[in-house]
């Protein structure tokens, strides 16, 4: 049944739908309306058994929930930008440790400058921790994707994070459906831990490794890894049958058939790109659209699958890795190499930055007239990182940039949106 | 703790012999069915003070809960010399995850053991005093904060053993570490505030708070008994000489420990809800020196030119602890001062 309720909210209820055991709250923009609605659930009796437990940093949620999956339980939290990174040993250690924890990420920039907007610059700072990373584009699919995660954790030992992007998401009202209880119950059985503090079969679990295993472990988690690119479409499968709707998967292709052009990205702002590759293809553009879902593992043969038939790929990031360029544009490289024409990468959205469809609709003529350079930063104010850069060659003590910036721009308030 | 009232103790250790106690009062360690939780053959230096702390506080807490424990453990040497696979040394269910966490991990497990109905299994937690008192602070003062049903013991020897001897909070004033080098006009660490984990532990009114030493591990033992009587958080500090980074003779570990106690430099009590109810007395006042000369870390303060000032200021250490504590009963008080014979 369709329900007008946040984002945040309905993911809430599909977490306590999943029956977790221990959830650990650490308060961070935009994740809290998530955690205190479980809070209140746990408090009020409604979810049961679940011990809620408020921790004084994310380094302790994470850490909480390591210790709550080692010894059995279904650990879940929340977080986002800088909880994340402040959390990030705990992270790495939770994958090294085969724990089955589900994190949702409600995505957000990282400081300086603080910025409490939506980007994906937190979720592409763990890429290579180990973390199965599952990218929602709409509050239905954030909602079911925890369903999923779950599942998919415990069935390969291995954490699962369900990005979603912040505001945007988290605290957008819309028509969601959270299924029946019976329905997550029939899809989803209890955790059986593969390892478990048990002082009946005492097992030490986090020994020191040394030269001589750590290769093997680390290539087993990949192999583990590359099980769920197996496991996910299956998965997605079982859930559309039990639930009624498609949701999850690897990618989501669309109008990609005959597509010259074809942008890829990930999370919310693939509504955006529809829309405007909708009116490009109304203008005669054959064009088309790839959301990725499952960012690690990375669907490298199903997105050359999908790029296959194009002649240029426009990847759209809200994410860059300084110095060099687009994450999500490297990996699509690598699929698709020696593959379609040309690759352009435009960096969008930073810090909540609106991506609107205007924009993208000029930036995507010019990539059809093949005038797209090879980095493109979408409306970026030019004139306002001269100003800065001519200062700093004029002054030496020129001061704090992100400040002098915002006193150039006078009341920016305005200017969003 | 209670109080026993044999004083059939041995001269020198004035530790009283297991046969002129009951059984029921016999150490753990003495007992045959003692649990080894961990057990011979890991790598620990010869005379490492942790690893006997960690063998007598681990089996007491075994005997309390009837074999129903999990142990949490931060990096550092007891982790490292207890776990090279696949020679394992722990009997128990063991869990090492940072350096800076355990006490959340413990958290995690004492909440998974209640949501499953087992409020048998206890949950002990054990670090360092790096991975206490440094890194991982902010953990343990939130598992207090939340009086989580776990009980934390600090391994103290007062450095960074693990990586090569750095100082860490612990580190007591003029002490020679790798970071606090035996060099310049002031050599060893400075005379600071210091970090006394005890009173900030009490200071978050928990259940049980305690001090030891590996020079009376009957007295250790039965404050890990006594504190695993308790529910929510506990909090153990125990004293263990490290030879490799204290420059102490091997041998001398236990005698170390005692001197430790003995010169009113480590107090030795425990309170209760962040009330002080029990200090263990010294029997013979002994002046710091007896404690510093046995260390090659304080090697600095003695020789041709004993920097007599800087003894005087940790003496002066010692007294402050020695009246806030009440560590002398009458009979040290009657007693001359003088180093220990043996």
């Amino acid at each position: 049944m369709l329900r007008q309720i946040e984002g945040s909210r309905a993911v809430a209820e599909t977490v306590a739908l999943c029956r977790p055991e221990v959830v650990c709250a650490y308060p961070i923009s935009p994740q809290t309306h998530i955690i205190e609605a479980l809070g209140a659930m746990v408090k009020s009796g409604s979810l049961t058994p679940c011990e809620f437990i408020n921790v004084e940093s994310e380094f302790a949620a994470m850490s909480v929930s390591i210790g709550a999956s080692a010894a059995g339980a279904r650990a879940y939290t929340a977080t986002a930008s800088q909880g994340l990174l402040f959390m990030l040993e705990a992270v790495y250690n939770a994958a090294g440790l085969g724990l089955p924890i589900v994190m949702t990420l409600a995505n957000r920039a990282i400081g300086a400058p603080i910025n409490i907007w939506n980007d994906h610059s937190d979720a592409m700072a763990v890429r290579d921790s180990g973390w199965i990373q599952l990218f929602a584009e709409t509050n239905q699919e954030a909602s079911d994707l925890h369903i999923q995660a779950f599942r998919l954790a415990e069935e390969l030992s291995v954490p699962v994070m369900v990005c979603m992007d912040g505001f945007i998401l988290t605290h957008a009202v819309e028509g969601i459906d959270v299924p029946e209880q019976s329905v997550v119950d029939a899809f989803l059985p209890p955790y059986e831990p593969r390892q478990v503090l048990d002082p009946a079969d005492p097992v030490s679990i986090g020994a020191m490794v040394g030269p001589e295993a750590f290769e093997e472990v680390r290539y087993l988690a990949h192999l583990r890894q590359l099980d769920a690119l197996e496991r996910i479409p299956s998965l997605a499968e079982a859930f559309a049958e039990a639930v009624g709707r498609p949701s999850g998967g690897l990618l989501h292709a669309y109008r990609t058939a005959d597509a010259e052009t074809i942008v890829v990205a990930l999370g919310s702002v693939l509504g955006t790109i529809k829309d405007a590759v909708d009116a490009r293809r109304e203008a005669g553009e054959r064009i088309g659209v790839v959301g990725i879902t499952a960012f690690r593992p990375f669907p490298g043969d199903a997105v050359r699958a999908a790029l296959s038939g194009a002649r240029r790929v426009v990847v759209v990031e809200k994410a860059f890795s300084i110095g060099f360029g687009g994450v999500l544009s490297t990996d699509v490289a690598m699929a698709t190499h020696g593959g379609p024409g040309s690759l352009r990468t435009v960096i969008a959205g930073l810090g909540g930055r609106p991506i609107t469809r205007r924009s993208l609709e000029v930036m995507l003529v010019a990539a059809g007239q093949d005038q797209l350079p090879p980095l493109t930063f979408l409306d970026l104010d030019h004139a306002i990182v001269e100003r800065e850069r001519g200062r700093m060659t004029r002054t030496r003590r020129s001061g704090p940039s992100a400040e002098n910036i915002l006193r150039d721009l006078g009341t920016v308030a305005s200017r969003i949106g | 703790m209670t109080t026993h009232p044999v004083r059939f103790y041995q001269v020198g250790s004035f530790a009283a012999g297991n046969r002129l106690l009951d059984d029921d009062q016999r150490s753990v360690q003495a007992d045959p069915n003692r649990s080894n939780s961990l057990d011979s053959g890991h790598r620990a230096c010869q005379g490492c003070g942790e690893a006997l702390g960690a063998r007598y506080a681990l089996d007491a807490a075994m005997r309390a809960t009837h074999g129903q424990l999990v142990a949490v453990n931060a990096t550092g040497c007891l982790e490292v010399f207890s776990t090279p696979y696949p020679e394992t040394s722990w009997r128990i269910p063991w869990l090492h995850s940072l350096f800076g966490n355990a006490p959340a991990v413990a958290t995690g497990v004492a909440a998974a053991m209640k949501v499953k109905g087992r409020r048998d299994v206890r949950v002990v937690a054990q670090a360092g005093d790096g991975g206490t008192v440094d890194i991982g602070l902010g953990c343990l003062s939130g598992m207090f904060e939340r009086n989580d049903d776990v009980l934390f013991i600090c391994y103290d020897n007062e450095a960074y053993m693990n990586t090569g001897v750095q100082r860490s909070g612990a580190t007591p004033p003029a002490a020679r570490t790798a970071t606090t080098e035996a060099v310049g006009p002031e050599p060893g660490n400075v005379f600071g505030q210091g970090k006394d984990l005890p009173r900030i532990a009490m200071a978050h009114d928990i259940a049980y708070v305690a001090t030891a030493t590996v020079a009376d591990l009957h007295d250790l033992e039965q404050k890990v008994e006594r504190a695993m009587e308790l529910r929510g958080a506990r909090y153990i500090h125990i004293l263990v000489p490290c030879p490799l980074g204290w420059g102490s003779d091997p041998s001398a570990t236990i005698r170390v420990a005692r001197l430790a106690k003995e010169t009113g430099l480590f107090p030795v009590f425990e309170a209760e809800n962040g009330v002080v109810t029990s200090a263990s007395p010294i029997r013979r006042r002994t002046p710091v020196e007896a404690y510093l000369s046995i260390q090659r870390r304080y090697a600095h303060l003695f020789g041709e030119h004993p920097h007599t000032e800087v003894i005087a200021r940790l003496q002066a250490i010692a007294d402050k602890n020695i009246e806030t504590y009440g560590l002398l009963d009458d009979e040290a008080k009657q007693a001359t001062p003088e180093g220990i014979d043996e």
